[in-house]
């Protein structure tokens, strides 16, 4: 295994800072470790070699001007097939954009290419990033690498995948209910999901716009704070970002990596822990909870009342949003295009229905008519109308928490990665994964999981929850949690996962 | 078809108006494509305004400020705090599959419309003006009706997908009776008015600038309830709004007293042979669907701005009629004419153009609404200009023309000649009143008709008009008759005293 896909990202920007490598070495041994991995791991939908090379040299000859374009400039990146990339397939996982490039780049991925970062590929993702195990991506499953039997997360498994398997430094994915946290959780790593309107979401392709958040997905806090610092910050193309400087969260990370949380007032949210958590899941957060005390943090229980309704909450207002965003998936434009059989001069009504028929999975099918339902006349009062209630107290809730603590912390996800197929046939079990992660979203406020460790050889995720615009807090109680159990563990947890099975690349 | 006026002895109709204005802002709605008119199919177009993937809308600034300026206009009130909503039915000129609208929180709310039909005003109650993104256009090629049904396959061109529209919706008009195709004519007459006068589209019905939907029931005389009412669609100028309501009056009365039930229905308007055809049945069950467009923050126009756009408005409407009508020196039927043929605009523009106010009002009220009428166009849709009708009138006041040659000036810039004066060289037209020319066409004239010459020798100057006749025949017309007559009384000495 190279050397340098051990790395954390921040190590290698200052390994090429100092002359020790280049962009080019490091973008190659990634698209290495791909090769020898991706067969067994399936993290990647799409690896763009040449283009992730040739943007590599462009970094290499920039730092021999003695330019950067930004702190990472050179350090490769994947991203999830929901961003769109101009030059490179975007599928959302989903068989009706098979073969769609997009003539635009997402302004995060704008951002990247401006600062420097090859783009090593495009990850795979439950179909529309609806799903939490990955499962649902029309292409196929992606596997944990701490277990090649059981599911990465979802809907971003790719992403976390793709950095836990040492497949990329770092990763782009989006979090609408979790996922970016609860695949971090699961594999290990290190995922942030911002302040809503904190990222630009221009160039994301909507699963349910006032929930989605672009975020960073890597192995090191620091790493996703540097992340964050670059993708970061108002885009004039999308109005719901926040016109605000970038809070300070590399600043951050460095303070928490000090390990002193003198001051800080955490709170344990009761709603979120306790029953239905795996109990390996609640005794390492509790472990890590009394890491915080250590560390100089006071901790006091915090109740959210509105919590226990964040799911069924949740589940109206994301499949409504998500019906109206895939109605324009129809075949008049781009994307797959199906004529019905036996249907001599078909109507442009049935080319639609019978593309979408055979374009979309089971699981969007499921919530488009969901969608559909909640805001009929009739039904939208009770569904959707009630559904954005609940939403308002339960961002009561976290402004009376927020009164208590700096901080609000749970276990990421109620369990360790599941079995592949497991929970397949069985969407209410599927859900349940993302109870300790959606309030966040429907509230539009801050959230980190970092790895606590494990239970029965799987990682537990930690999730701290910041105020909306203090995603400095999460960085900073992060790092903390990070450097006090990595030191405790000896080295990062992800040392622990088994090899892969590597296949032997020819060059 | 029950006759019109019978339909109006058993029942009372009720209008709604729903008018959709393409606003001329430089770019769209929600993205920075132009908004120009025309253009190859297709190229005025990004991801936004064809709704790829991941794509975004942003607020086009100046339409809002468009939206409240016309809202104002219209005496309503301006919404302190309103959102975007989706709109979602599926048709493949629509890219999103959703219309970005706005729903129960319009820009403009709670206004009217004084209207004036025939010398009375009626009050047209407005209940909103919301803004809204236009669709692609779509073309229906092969089949015979141009619709979607039965084409062999369709084009859509999406340059006006997204371009900026405000809808205007009237509350129902009850109580105009007979009156009431008058009424719903003269509201978008008016409306047009108003909108030209804002500087805010360039409104012209024949491009689709201004659209009206025409809605209407009737319900027994002396109920106090609404019938079922029709939407005729897309009632592309004044005549035939006019003409839709009259059309529906009739055809409602003869369903109603047959004893069946109207359907509740969009109905197409047939220019041509001037009936409306079923459209696609259409229940209040039908379901948009709608919800707060989430990708958009709210539009919360400042008290400040609203009243800074306030003092920007054109001058009310009714009190600017008054105000012309004195200064003009109009009777109230000149001045009822005038803006019952939907020329006050254009009058005022004439005249603005150095025209006499009678001069101007002649000429668009006869001859110009002759041909309009000839050629079933609006007055507006005219090929000419009020400037260059003020230059017609000019030369017929600097004595190069008269008015019988003045109409051919009109033939000839309406038919793409040019300017008056270039029609007038081109043509020939100028009046001769050089003495040469014209003192040997009296010569002519007179040694052709020597019992007439003799009769003026005689004193009988009454029988000049005659030689005047000849002349003037012989000149085509081309001459200054005044000054023939001065040259024969001249020539023969029988001077006027
Ligand atoms: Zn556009």
């Amino acid at each position: 295994m190279s050397d340098l896909t051990r790395r954390s990202a921040a190590e290698l920007a200052a390994a090429l800072a100092d002359g020790e490598t280049s962009s080019v070495a490091l973008t190659r041994a990634h698209l290495d470790r791909i090769a020898a991995v991706d067969g067994a791991v399936h993290a990647y939908l799409h690896v763009d070699a040449e283009g992730a090379l040739a943007a590599a040299r462009e970094s290499d000859e920039r730092r021999a001007r003695g330019e950067s374009a930004s702190r990472l400039d050179g350090v490769p990146i994947a991203v999830k097939d929901v961003l769109t990339t101009v030059g490179m397939p975007t599928t959302c996982g989903s068989r009706i954009l098979e073969g769609w490039v997009p003539p635009y780049d997402a302004t995060v991925v704008a951002r990247l290419r401006a600062g420097g970062l090859p783009l090593l590929g495009k990850t795979n993702m439950d179909e529309f990033a609806m799903g939490s195990s990955t499962e649902h991506s029309a292409y196929g499953p992606t596997h944990n690498p701490w277990d090649l039997e059981r599911i990465p997360g979802g809907s971003g498994g790719g992403s976390a995948a793709a950095v836990s398997a040492f497949a990329a430094p770092l990763a782009l994915g989006t979090d609408t209910g979790g996922s970016i946290r609860q695949p971090a959780a699961v594999t290990g790593s290190v995922g942030v999901k911002p302040t809503y309107g904190g990222i630009s979401r221009y160039g994301l392709v909507a699963m349910a716009n006032s929930l989605d958040q672009v975020g960073p997905v890597t192995r090191t806090v620091l790493d996703a704070a540097l992340l964050h610092e670059l993708i970061g910050g108002h885009d004039p193309l999308d109005s719901t970002s926040i016109d605000q400087p970038v809070p300070d969260v590399v600043g951050a990370a460095e303070q928490g990596a000090t390990g002193d949380l003198r001051g800080l007032r955490v709170g344990v949210v009761k709603e979120l822990t306790g029953e239905g958590y795996q109990a390996g899941v609640q005794q390492r957060f509790d472990e890590t909870v009394a890491l915080l005390v250590e560390a100089g943090a006071e901790v006091v229980e915090v109740s959210c009342p509105h919590f226990v309704h964040a799911l069924a909450a949740y589940y109206l207002i994301m499949p409504s949003e998500a019906s109206s965003n895939l109605a324009r998936f129809d075949a008049m434009r781009y994307g797959l295009r199906v004529e019905p059989e036996g249907v001599e001069a078909p109507s442009a009504e049935e080319v639609m229905r019978a593309t979408r028929d055979a374009g979309f999975g089971d699981e969007v099918k499921r919530r488009i008519i969901l969608g559909t339902y909640a805001l009929s006349s009739g039904y939208y009062d009770a569904y959707y109308g009630r559904a954005q209630q609940i939403r308002t107290l339960i961002s009561r809730d976290f402004a009376a928490a927020f009164e208590q603590a700096d901080v609000l912390v749970s276990p990421t996800a109620p369990t360790t990665a599941f079995k592949l197929g497991e929970k397949l046939d069985d969407p209410l079990a599927m859900y349940l994964n993302d109870l300790a992660t959606i309030p966040a979203n429907l509230a539009g406020v801050p959230g980190i999981s970092v790895p606590a460790g494990l239970a029965d050889g799987l990682p537990v995720g930690f999730q701290v929850l910041a105020p909306a615009l203090a995603d400095d807090r999460v960085y900073r109680v992060g790092a903390a949690v990070e450097t006090a159990l990595t030191g405790r563990w000896g080295g990062p947890l992800l040392d622990q996962a088994p090899a892969l099975p590597t296949t032997e690349v020819a060059r | 078809m029950m006759d019109f006026d019978e339909a109006l002895e058993q029942f009372d109709p009720a209008l709604g108006l729903e008018v959709h204005v393409e606003l001329n802002t430089a770019t769209k709605m929600f993205c920075g494509c132009p908004a120009a008119f025309g253009g190859e199919p297709n190229t005025h177009v990004c991801p936004t305004c064809l709704g790829l993937p991941g794509s975004m809308p942003v607020v086009n600034g100046k339409a809002v400020e468009s939206a409240i300026r016309i809202g104002l206009a219209l005496n309503c009130s301006i919404a302190e705090w309103c959102r975007f909503a989706r709109k979602n039915y599926f048709y493949p000129d629509m890219p999103k599959n959703f219309q970005t609208s706005q729903y129960d929180e319009p820009i403009a709310f709670d206004g009217y419309l004084d209207v004036d039909v025939e010398g009375e005003t009626f009050r047209v109650e407005i209940e909103r003006a919301h803004m809204e993104e236009d669709t692609g256009k779509s073309t229906h090629v092969g089949g015979t009706t141009g619709r979607i049904h039965g084409a062999e396959y369709s084009l859509v061109d999406y340059n006006r997908a997204g371009i900026p529209l405000i809808e205007i919706v009237t509350r129902p008009i009850v109580g105009a009776g007979v009156k009431a195709p008058l009424v719903a004519r003269a509201y978008v007459q008016q409306l047009r008015d108003l909108i030209l006068a804002l500087g805010v589209s360039e409104a012209r019905m024949d491009q689709g600038n201004l659209r009206a939907d025409v809605n209407l029931s009737l319900a027994p005389k002396g109920s106090d309830r609404l019938g079922t009412r029709s939407e005729t669609k897309n009632v592309n100028s004044f005549r035939s709004v006019e003409r839709a309501v009259r059309y529906e009056i009739s055809r409602h009365a003869a369903i109603l007293a047959a004893g069946d039930a109207v359907v509740q229905e969009t109905r197409h308007w047939h220019e041509d042979t001037g009936i409306t055809t079923s459209g696609r049945e259409k229940s209040d069950a039908e379901d948009y669907r709608y919800f707060p467009e989430p990708d958009l923050v709210p539009v919360a126009p400042s008290a400040q701005w609203v009243e800074e756009l306030r003092g920007t408005l054109p001058e009310n409407p009714t009190a600017k009629r008054a105000r012309l009508q004195a200064e003009w020196g109009f009777s109230d039927l000149e001045m009822r004419d005038t803006v019952g043929a939907g020329a006050l605009g254009l009058v005022e523009e004439t005249i603005t153009a150095g025209a006499a106010p009678q001069a101007a009002r002649k000429w668009w009220l006869s001859e110009l609404a002759r041909r309009a009428n000839e050629e079933g166009v609006e007055l507006s849709d005219l090929a000419i200009t009020p400037a260059q009708v003020a230059r017609i009138q000019a030369l017929v006041d600097e004595g190069k023309v008269n008015d019988k040659l003045a109409r051919q000036v009109f033939d000839g810039v309406l038919a793409g000649e040019g300017e008056p004066d270039a029609v007038v060289e081109a043509r020939g037209l100028a009046i001769v009143s050089d003495d040469g020319a014209l003192s040997a066409a009296v010569d002519d004239a007179i040694a052709a008709n020597p019992d007439v010459a003799e009769k003026i020798r005689g004193g009988k100057v009454a029988a000049a008009g005659a030689l005047i006749g000849a002349v003037m025949k012989q000149m085509r017309g081309q001459a200054d008759a005044g000054r023939v007559r001065e040259l024969i009384l001249e020539k023969l000495g029988a001077g006027e005293g």
